[in-house]
Parts: C-alpha cells; structure tokens; sequence
C-alpha cells in the first residue's frame, strides 16, 4: 500500500532579490495514514517550509508532493485551496484566530466551505469544541480565552471538516507548560483515538517524545 | 455564521475609523448631490421645453419688441396650430429681492399654448372678466400669503408706475418641472397704459409663442415665420423653445460648467478616502487572509471580503448622505432670495447618480487592495508582521 503522503526529490528555494536561497535539497520522504510524525531541526533548516508543502500551502521549486493519490504541484491555486478544505487542519503556534469571530464562529468557518445547512454547521463546530473540552466558551472572544484555550479552539477548527492530516507547527511554542501538555494530549488522542496522520514541527524534544516517530532536518536535508 | 457577518465584523472592527469614513463619504454624497440639484435646477427651463412650442423674438435682442401685427401673419404660417404672446413687465414687488416672473400675456391664447398651467375654470373666468386681474403660481400664493381677491401692488421699471392687480385665479403647475412662481395678466391692461401713457409703446409683445402640430417640423416652420419678416424693420428670430432657454444659460455656462465639474471631483474625493481606508484595513489583516487561505478560502473568497466591507462603508456612507441632502436642499433654498430657482428639488435621477455613485466609489476603492489581498501567497501572508 503507497504511503498517504509521498515526497519525490523535492527541492525548494527562495529568491531574496537576486539571491537564490535553497531550504530543501532533494528531500524524499514517505509517510503513512495514521503515523504521528515530528519535525525537529535548528531553526532555518525548513522545516516550517516541508511542513507547508506537505500541506499545499506552498509548492516545490523541484520534485513532486503526493497526498492520498493528489499531484499537489499539479493543482491549480483554486484547486489546491479546495483540496486543504477537504484534506488538512493547521494548528499554528499563535493560534491565528479571527478577533472578530467567537469560538464558535472561527470553528464554524472552515465549514462555510462545505455545503452544509447552518443547523449543521453549527452542530459540527459545537462537537469539535466540546472533544476539545470548550464546550462552556462558545460564546467567549479570542481576547477572552487564556493561550491554552486558544490553542484548543485552534485545534477544534483544525479537525471540524475531519481532514485526513493534521498539521501543526510549533503548536506549544507560546504555550506554559500545563496548557503545552493539554494540547500535546488532545493530539495524540486526535491521532489515537480518531486516526488522524499528524505532523507536527517543533522545538521541544518533550513535545516530540508525545510522537510516534521523529525526523530530524539538518540545513535543508533530512538527518 | 456567513461571510456576510464577518464582512459587517470587520468594518466595525475599527469603529471611529469606519465612522469617520463614513461620515466623508455622507458629507461627499451630500455635496455631490446638491451640486446636482443647482446644476439640474439651473438646466430646468431648458428640461421643461416643450418640443412642440416655438419662440419668436426680435432677431437683433430679447429686450427688443416686436409689432402685434405679426401675430396673425406668423398664425397663418403651415404647421402652426396656435399662437400667443407675451411681454416680459418686470417691476418691484415688496423689494428688490423677490423674483418672479411677471408677464403680460395674450389671455385667449396663452393657457392654450402652455396647458401645464393649470387654473380652475371658474377662476380663470372671473380672470377674463376683469381688466386688472392677474393669476399668480400657487408657490407665489403661499410664499407671500395671497388669496383670490388680494391685490397685488408693482412698482413698474420697464412700464413705470404704480400697478395695482387684483389676484382672480392661482394656477397649479401640472408637475414638478414647471414653474409654479410665474405672475400672469392681462396684455391689453398693459395697452391701455401705452395708450395714456407712452403711445409709441403701443401694440408692441415680447415675444411670440407658437405651438406647432409635428416638433420634427420645427426647423421648417422657424424658417418659414423668419422668412415673412425678412428686410422688415424687425426682423425675428424663431428657434425652439429648449434652443430658447439654452441662450438664457449660455451666460452663465461657464458657472454652471464649473459646479458639474466640481460634482464628479468630490466623487474621485470620496473614492480616495474608502480606498485610502480599505488599503490600511487589508494590509492590516494580511496575516488573518493567509488563514483563511489555509483554511481553503481561495483568493476569490478574499476578494469578495474586502470588496464587500467597502460597498458596505460606502452604502452606509450615500444613505447618510443622502438622507442629510434634502433638509441641506431644502436649507439651500431657503437661504437663496426668492425665486432664484422657480424649481428646485431633488430629480429621481440625481438620487439615482447619488446611489450608482456610491456603488461604484465601493467597488472602485476596494479593488486594489482585494487584488493584492487575493494575489498574496499563503506563505508571505503568514510572515507579515503588521
């Protein structure tokens, strides 16, 4: 059975005026459904830029990225846009929530996308609040949770359209260490209990310990 | 939760700048609105011609008069169905600063040549009857609380002395674009006069006003009344009616020119506001497009946000101002002399140009920055530290 996700030679630069920066060289990689995968590495060794390949946010200068069977560099920008709606959930490490939206509208939103009725849309996001354990703030603002919290909603956003993978970078990087430990929880039970793929990029080897495997990136090159 | 919401979110995320630009664009709308409405008010004589009415005057001026005797030759011209006159009295009504028309005019005839004026039977009656009577617009009645048997007292300029009118009948303008401030009397009171006072005055009009039976044959018919009174001692001039009041404003074109100008300038102001308001918004929310874009939002998506948040401060903005453009109309007028503008109101279709103005500001302002916001790669959007 071929891996969910599949990266062919992939190399990845960016120019910086007339400077070509490289921050992939030739990475291939194979991941399975179901695996819980870190991306450790110093800083500047791409693994923010893997991560966002992977997740069609960002596309290869060379190679091919595979996800369940789709040519990413093959779609087009809105076929690619259509395509994360369906397949993956991000969780940021600053959240990125809507200021202006409550927990339930930012959960809701993904699902605007969707053709769902609002009754449902609405009993979707109330679900994914509550397996996030936030089923008493619905109404509560950004500004009005702790970070913990925020990330929490993050996650809940992230797994309302019930993506194939998950992916999070540096999800406990602005957390303490209580809410750090919530958040690591809640996704390994997402990957446990509900067989979502997880990548997840971080600096913290206590937050990689919570994965089932660990990558290592070194100046663009896995380790 | 709909796009929509966010939409009105966002333009209340930042209440006194949302305000403020709201409150240009209603103070713009307003402005431009009532440019329009002196602009349309200054063309109204011209946008009330009638296509079928023919102006006949001294080929040399206006100011210079023309014999009775022509009235039955120019009747007998083809194409001429009816024919009346009049003669342009002039004279001071309480002061100098009260303007309205005062005419002496053909009695039997002018009603027919001008059914826009519309005067009780009864009351036009008792008019014909009596030498020294007038009618008089219904705005002139109530401007200066006259009723049926009120005299009105002139001073004479033009035809010295006193002049004394008994008001018989008050003429109700058929719809908003005529006159309703015009004064009306007998020509023949205004021969008796010339017979007693200046005889070389005598048997003199202002003009005369033919209504023809086809306005295709206007060219025709001018030519063919011109043609009778060629080498005589005075000459005419017969154009149509709009032709006629586009002489009148040719004077002041320039004015008028200037103030249309003006009207479209305070359009490209408010457009430079909302844009100016929607590029700071946009570049502010950079980072939140590229979520959303993440989330699967696609460019179209981003573009419909932004564009919509801007039609919706300036749809906000136009109500407001042309909510505050009638009482400012009405204040403008009110501060005018009297009569300035016989008509003056807001057309429908300055209030339409007022809404399409406003549609058009928010589509046109919102399309550089939603442009760049749906054109920005996720990744750049992510690293944008506003």
């Amino acid at each position: 059975m071929p891996p969910l996700i599949e990266l062919q030679n992939v190399f990845k630069s960016y120019r910086r005026d007339a400077l070509e920066i490289p921050v992939l060289k030739n990475i291939s990689l194979g991941i399975d459904e179901g695996e819980f995968v870190a991306f450790m590495g110093p800083s500047g060794s791409g693994k923010t830029t893997l991560l966002n390949l992977i997740a069609g946010i960002d596309r290869p200068t060379i190679g091919r990225v595979l996800v369940g069977g789709a040519d990413l560099t093959e779609l087009d920008e809105s076929a690619l846009a259509a395509w994360r709606a369906r397949n993956v959930g991000f969780v940021f490490q600053f959240y990125n929530l809507i200021p202006v939206l409550t927990a339930l509208e930012n959960v809701e939103l993904p699902l605007l996308l969707a053709p769902l009725p609002k009754a449902e849309r609405r009993r979707h996001a109330e679900r994914a609040l509550s397996l996030v354990g936030l089923a008493d703030r619905l109404d509560h603002y950004p500004r009005q949770l702790s970070g913990g919290q925020e990330q929490r909603v993050a996650i809940a956003r992230a797994v309302v359209t019930d993506p194939t993978i998950l992916v999070a970078d540096e999800p406990t990087g602005d957390l303490d260490k209580a809410s750090a430990e919530e958040v690591l929880h809640l996704l390994d039970r997402l990957n446990r209990e509900l067989g979502k793929t997880v990548l997840m990029v971080t600096h913290d080897p206590r937050a990689a310990a919570t994965a089932r495997s660990v990558r290592r990136l070194e100046k663009g090159e896995l380790a | 939760m709909e796009l929509l919401k966010l939409t009105i979110r966002n333009t209340l995320r930042h209440k006194l700048r949302s305000l403020l630009t709201v409150l240009g664009i209603a103070v713009a709308v307003m402005a431009f609105m009532l440019l329009r409405t002196v602009v349309t008010a200054w063309h109204a004589g011209v946008e009330r011609s009638a296509a079928n009415r023919l102006i006949t005057r001294h080929a040399v001026s206006f100011v210079f008069a023309l014999p009775y005797a022509y009235r039955d030759r120019i009747a007998r011209v083809p194409g001429v169905e009816r024919v009346t006159f009049a003669v342009w009295f002039s004279g001071v009504y309480i002061d100098k600063n009260q303007f309205f028309a005062r005419l002496a005019v053909d009695s039997n005839t002018f009603f027919d040549v001008y059914p826009e004026f519309i005067v009780d039977p009864e009351q036009f009656a008792v008019f014909k009857r009596e030498r020294n009577s007038c009618i008089i617009g219904a705005e002139i009645a109530e401007r200066y609380k006259l009723k049926i048997g009120d005299v009105m007292a002139l001073d004479g300029d033009i035809f010295p002395g006193r002049w004394e009118f008994v008001v018989r009948g008050i003429y109700r303008p058929r719809d908003k674009t005529t006159d309703p401030t015009s004064m009306l009397f007998h020509w023949q009171y205004l021969q008796e006069w010339a017979r007693r006072e200046k005889s070389n005055r005598q048997g003199q009009v202002g003009w005369y006003v033919s209504r023809i039976a086809h306005p295709d044959d206007s060219a025709a018919v001018s030519a063919a009344i011109d043609e009778l009174f060629v080498n005589s001692l005075a000459e005419t001039k017969t154009e149509t009616e709009r032709a006629f009041q586009q002489s009148f404003l040719s004077s002041m074109g320039s004015v008028m020119t200037a103030m249309d100008v003006m009207s479209f300038v305070i359009i490209g102001i408010i457009l430079l506001v909302l844009a100016n308001t929607m590029i700071m918004s946009a570049r502010e929310r950079t980072h939140e497009y590229a979520v959303l874009k993440t989330l699967g939002f696609s460019g179209r998506h981003i573009f419909i946000l932004i564009a919509g948040e801007s039609l919706l401060l300036s749809a906000l903005g136009s109500a407001l101002g042309m909510g505050a453009t009638f009482p400012a109309v009405e204040g403008f007028q009110g501060a005018l002399p009297k009569g300035w503008f016989p008509v003056f109101y807001i057309e429908p279709k300055t209030i339409v140009f007022g809404c399409l103005a406003g549609l058009l500001v928010g589509l046109a302002a919102s399309l550089i920055p939603a442009r760049r916001a749906a054109a920005t790669k996720i990744v750049e959007g992510l690293r944008f530290v506003g």
